[in-house]
């Protein structure tokens, strides 16, 4: 650009920016604002529906499922122990808990720059409850490729049957 | 490193399926950049790291193993693929990555290329 506007990294002028700053000192611009600022958001997200790779939950994110025998939950949670992770079931809850190390240097001696760090660390807890019919000794849980599958069988009488007619 | 984004339209109508974008740890030091991913679910066979001029991708496939007739109830990772990708620096060895897989950690070694390492010089007095 010539006569002196430059162009920021983003494109835009300084010009515009400096439009953008007058306009949002009224008060009845907020909106407006608040509006703009959602749809850059949506911008940013846009090509992938969702940002952190896991829902809203937090850690571990958890998909449950079940067929008419059974009870089926996944835990993803990658890089944790399975000897450090709890699994417990009482009065119809289940809990998963447990701790999941952080991968950054903590040796302050070494020179390393963390550019990112997005991935959870630390104490993580999350309760399911479960539906009547979960045989609480009838469960088997599985850790692989940063999965925990848990399995709970439903008890036999909840099941449906077909009765025969006399 | 910087984060690829696609920055025409054209790019995004060409961009396959829709894709987890996993969390990641970026972390550098004298001797490389090293990259952390969660892709839980994925197994080994269905990783995939890529690199295409100086562009790193790593994908991945989700694979649940759902017992017959299970029906989804509620599901926070809902889309079957893992996608990320990272532009690389030219100081980067992109020819020495080094890659690990385990419990659905991936872990990247990107060494920096020997002429961006530093380097100590003595200073000889004479």
């Amino acid at each position: 650009m010539t006569n002196g506007v430059h162009t920021n990294p983003k494109g835009r002028s300084q010009m515009e920016d400096e439009t953008m700053i007058y306009r949002s000192l009224f008060p009845g611009d907020v909106f407006a604002e608040i509006d703009r600022l959602r749809r850059d958001m949506q911008e940013s997200f846009d090509y992938s529906p969702s940002i952190r790779g896991i829902g809203r939950g937090g850690f571990p994110a958890m998909n449950v499922g079940g067929s008419p025998q059974s009870i089926e939950i996944y835990a993803f949670m990658p890089g944790v122990d399975p000897a450090q992770v709890e699994v417990q079931i009482e009065n119809g809850v289940l809990t998963i808990s447990g701790e999941r190390k952080s991968d950054l240097p903590t040796d302050k001696t070494q020179r390393s720059d963390v550019h990112i760090a997005e991935r959870f660390t630390g104490r993580f807890r999350r309760v399911v409850t479960l539906t009547e019919d979960a045989d609480p000794d009838a469960v088997n849980a599985v850790y692989r490729d940063g999965v925990l599958h848990i399995s709970i069988q439903r008890r036999a009488a909840a099941q449906p049957r077909r009765i025969s007619i006399q | 490193m910087n984060e690829t984004k696609p920055s025409t339209n054209e790019q995004r109508n060409t961009r396959p399926e829709a894709a987890i974008l996993p969390p990641v740890d970026v972390i550098e030091d004298k001797s490389g950049i090293t990259l952390i991913a969660d892709l839980p679910g994925v197994a080994k066979e269905n990783m995939h790291v890529r690199l295409e001029a100086d562009t790193l991708t790593i994908e991945g496939e989700v694979t649940l193993n759902l017992p017959q007739g299970t029906e989804a109830t509620h599901a926070e990772v809902n889309l079957p693929r893992y996608r990320r990708a990272f532009t690389l620096s030219k100081e980067l060895d992109s020819e020495q990555v080094r890659a690990e897989f385990t419990h659905g950690v991936l872990k990247l070694h990107i060494p920096k290329a020997a002429h961006a390492q530093p380097r100590k010089v003595d200073v000889h007095v004479g």
